[in-house]
């Protein structure tokens, strides 16, 4: 595991900046070359995913523990979001910023004392809060509206701009997709990034170096779970209606998923985890019956097979041949 | 019997071992010394097929050993007694003996292991007293002579005994080599590695100085004793004949 | 039914729900010790374990007897084949890459009985009939007795093993010390395998004998296994009998509370005690047990 770090930034400063300049231009100009409703929807659905994963990827990557519960975190900044604007009529802005310090702050509570524990425990923590939230979700009918879901959640809007169609919402999740991934790789490249390397390089030597090791693993894990929950709340704005079977144990798998193929550590790998996988998903929904078998044996074969994830599995397969091919030319 | 020829072991990507060879014969006390992290445990290692070479050779009694797994080399009756005990904390004395004697159950009598049972409480008489008692609580000398206990049921002809002077006071060291040697007596075979050099050369026939992974220095233990270098590097100025020398 | 009467229906019930997370949490433990991995196909190994019954039972008629121990043989092969494929060919040991490539199995498996047996809960009938028996004015089933009687077996059974055969000595061994019983000629690989046998075949025992009491279908096993496993955090992690005493404890707090206090929120008290425990008693209620593994 320790051998991860070197795949936390695979790239270089100025490939990181010229993927990113691709990512925004891509953000700008697929909208004028695709006008497919469905395609935008998926696409949006990659753009949520995203958010999600990014924010997994830096807990697995710090970490090196696997939260079970992210479908929570999403879960709770969907319905905070659709309960306080819809019910109440908070005003929606303000309510997403909200909900993220909610969740933020049920996320310190859960995981800061998981964390403590030496072991593997955050997992079993998470998938147990993940399995209450979720009975809260469909037990509380009143507030929740149930297992048959919560309608009429409001558009988001910027003063005359409603956010209601696919084109226009394609823009809003990514433009903070892409605002999420700046904060990802401004976090895995800056001070702190290189504090929580150390740690998980060796924790007994970065508590000696004076670096509360407890408090920076709670801190990522909140992060993790503040941007589920903006996503959560992105989603909830965009469809207009959320119901508990879309924050189940299978949707924490999935986000997992996504980040271990993509890789673990690596942001660029979540990203493409995401829309994988989203993709995939989405074709096999005509066969929703084998959406369980594929996804479990894409996750086993590539834990077993690949285990740093394709993204970075590949790469440090090309650098590998790289460095061969110039260890024989130096040969001859 | 046992003949190490030019082996090189690695931990990733650190050479511990480097083209390394010796020799050890029938029914001898082989000491190796070295001080720490010289690569005195990474041979057992090695030998013991844990961390195998990555080249050169391992012949025990003229049969390749050097990449074969730990079962198969325990059951070539080579027997490691490793370093700091390793004991079974929580399962008695007698089950941590019963599983020094776990591969002769299938093929030899529970006669024959019960009487190699009894050899070691003669040899061990406190193992005796305590064979009830989880081997954790035993004091550090009592879990050495349960160490070496457990490795004798394994009725090894050859013996690789891991520093088992660690720790322990000066009373139980000379207890212990005194088994070691009987054990020489009844006709086992043995490599002691050890940091106390003095103790171990006292009762070894031949010995080999190891340094940063490779044998700088072989040949009898007397001779050895009396070397220079050994006696600065190894057994210490002895005070009494610093302050003649004043 | 008076109040009192009531209460020890309700023990009665958790009892006997608690007894199959006892043995789940014995599963759990017998794999962690072994090897330090949370083994999540655990789940499916209860679920088959039912649904192989119904398959020998009900669907091709053998006779009770042996589809029972058709069930549970089928199952231990299952766990010996999963040891020896994907987690032993696994390219990492990372133990966290491990765990997930059990969530993974998981997966695959549940989804191959969904495409095998279809959705729906499938009946499978009681071992002896269905003749209410009352004790002191709660009714039990012969059905629970089965479930009483095979889960002390299934304990004897273990107890003698691990602590009076060689082979469960030396599993014991392997728990505490990898290499130390590496050194003892034991091999490790096939304690491993060991394990994920034993593991299956206890878990099928715990589905086959609760599946006529709450038929069984694709994912039955994923709540039971997962509650079973906070039954083990509960107890004390790798305690044995500390998966025994928080299986039953699980079982009966679980049961009073949803007759006492809500039964909607039923599923949610096993997970409430899970995070409780993590938090302010992590050892468990008796302590890791001989495994100093965490």
């Amino acid at each position: 595991m320790r051998n991860r770090f070197k795949f936390m930034a695979p790239f270089t400063q100025k490939k990181e900046t010229l993927f990113l300049i691709i990512f925004a231009l891509g953000i700008v100009l697929i909208p004028l070359f695709v006008k497919n409703k469905y395609y935008f929807m998926v696409m949006n659905i990659v753009g949520l995913n995203t958010i999600v994963v990014i924010g997994l990827n830096l807990l697995i990557g710090f970490t090196g523990q696997i939260s079970l519960g992210h479908a929570a975190f999403y879960g709770m900044g969907a319905y905070l979001s659709a309960i306080f604007t819809t019910t109440y009529g908070f005003p929606p802005w303000p309510t997403i910023a909200l909900a993220m310090i909610i969740t933020g702050m049920v996320a310190y509570f859960v995981g800061y004392p998981s964390l403590k524990l030496k072991g593997h425990y955050l997992v079993m923590a998470t998938l147990g809060f993940s399995i209450i939230v979720h009975i809260f979700m469909v037990e509380l009918d009143q507030i929740t509206g149930g297992p048959s879901g919560f309608p009429g959640i409001p558009h988001l809007s910027i003063g005359k701009l409603v956010f209601h169609d696919d084109l226009k919402n394609f823009y809003l999740i990514w433009t903070f997709a892409f605002l999420c991934i700046l904060v990802s790789l401004n976090l895995v490249n800056s001070r702190v990034g290189r504090a929580l390397k150390a740690i998980h390089g060796s924790e007994v030597a970065a508590n000696t170096l004076g670096i509360d090791t407890d408090k920076y693993k709670a801190k990522v894990f909140v992060l993790s779970a503040i941007f589920a929950s903006l996503a959560g709340s992105l989603y909830a704005h965009y469809i207009t209606f959320i119901s508990p079977r879309s924050f189940d144990f299978y949707y924490s798998i999935q986000v997992v998923t996504m980040v271990i193929v993509g890789g673990m550590g690596s942001v660029w790998g979540a990203f493409f985890g995401a829309g994988l996988l989203t993709v995939l998903s989405e074709i096999l929904h005509v066969t929703e019956k084998f959406n369980i078998i594929i996804y479990g044996a894409i996750l086993t074969l590539v834990l077993v097979f690949l285990p740093e994830g394709m993204v970075v599995g590949f790469y440090s397969f090309y650098r590998r041949r790289k460095v061969k091919t110039l260890i024989e030319k130096e040969g001859n | 019997m046992l003949n190490i020829d030019l082996i090189n072991t690695y931990y990733g990507q650190i050479h511990a071992l480097k083209d390394l060879s010796l020799h050890i014969e029938k029914e001898e006390i082989v000491a190796l010394i070295g001080s720490n992290g010289a690569g005195k445990s990474t041979l057992l290692n090695t030998i013991s097929g844990i961390t195998p070479p990555r080249t050169g050779s391992i012949r025990f009694n003229g049969v390749e050993i050097s990449r074969i797994s730990p079962e198969k080399i325990v059951s070539q009756r080579i027997v490691q007694v490793p370093e700091g005990r390793q004991l079974f904390s929580p399962l008695t004395v007698l089950e941590n003996l019963e599983l020094g004697a776990f591969l002769r159950f299938s093929g030899e009598s529970r006669k024959n292991i019960e009487k190699d049972l009894h050899y070691v409480m003669e040899l061990f008489p406190i193992l005796k007293e305590r064979r009830e008692q989880k081997a954790g609580t035993l004091s550090g000398g009592e879990q050495q002579m349960l160490s070496i206990g457990r490795g004798i049921m394994g009725r090894p002809m050859l013996m690789l005994l891991d520093e088992p002077s660690l720790g322990l006071a000066p009373l139980i060291v000379t207890e212990i080599f005194n088994v070691i040697r009987k054990l020489q007596e009844d006709k086992t075979t043995i490599l002691l590695v050890e940091q106390n050099a003095k103790a171990a050369l006292r009762i070894a026939d031949r010995a080999y100085v190891i340094e940063t992974g490779r044998i700088t220095l072989k040949g009898e233990a007397k001779v050895l004793m009396e070397n220079e270098e050994v006696k600065k590097a190894y057994l210490g100025k002895d005070y009494r004949e610093k302050r003649r020398q004043i | 039914m008076g109040f009192y009467e009531q209460i020890l229906q309700f023990v009665l019930t958790g009892l006997t729900i608690g007894a199959i997370y006892a043995l789940v949490a014995l599963g759990f433990n017998i794999i962690h010790n072994a090897t330090g991995i949370v083994n999540f196909v655990q789940c499916e190994f209860v679920t088959l374990g039912g649904m192989m019954m119904y398959t020998y039972y009900s669907l091709l008629g053998i006779p009770l007897i042996l589809s029972f121990f058709l069930s549970m043989t089928t199952i231990i092969l299952l766990g010996a084949l999963i040891e020896r494929g994907p987690i032993r060919v696994a390219r990492s040991k990372a133990i966290i890459v491990l765990v997930f490539i059990t969530i993974g199995l998981s997966s695959t498996i549940r989804g191959t009985a969904l495409l095998a047996w279809g959705p729906d809960n499938v009946p499978l009938p009681s071992f002896s009939g269905e003749n209410v028996i009352r004790i002191l004015g709660a009714a039990i089933l012969p059905q629970h007795l089965w479930i009483f009687g095979i889960t002390i077996g299934v304990v004897i059974f273990l107890q003698y093993f691990f602590h009076r055969t060689l082979i469960g000595k030396a599993m014991r061994a392997t728990a505490v010390n990898r290499k130390a019983a590496s050194l003892m000629g034991i091999s490790v690989n096939r304690m491993v395998l060991l394990s994920f046998a034993m593991s299956g075949g206890i878990g099928a025992v715990g589905g086959m004998i609760i599946a006529p009491i709450t038929t069984t279908s694709y994912d039955t096993g994923i709540m039971l296994a997962l509650k079973g496993f906070s039954a083990a955090i509960l107890g004390g992690y790798g305690n044995n009998a500390g998966a025994i005493a928080g299986g039953l404890i699980l079982g009966v707090l679980e049961s009073l509370g949803a007759g006492l206090i809500s039964s909607k929120f039923k599923n949610a008290f096993a997970f409430l005690i899970l995070l409780l425990v993590l938090f302010f008693k992590p050892t468990g209620l008796l302590g890791y047990g001989e495994s100093e593994r965490v």
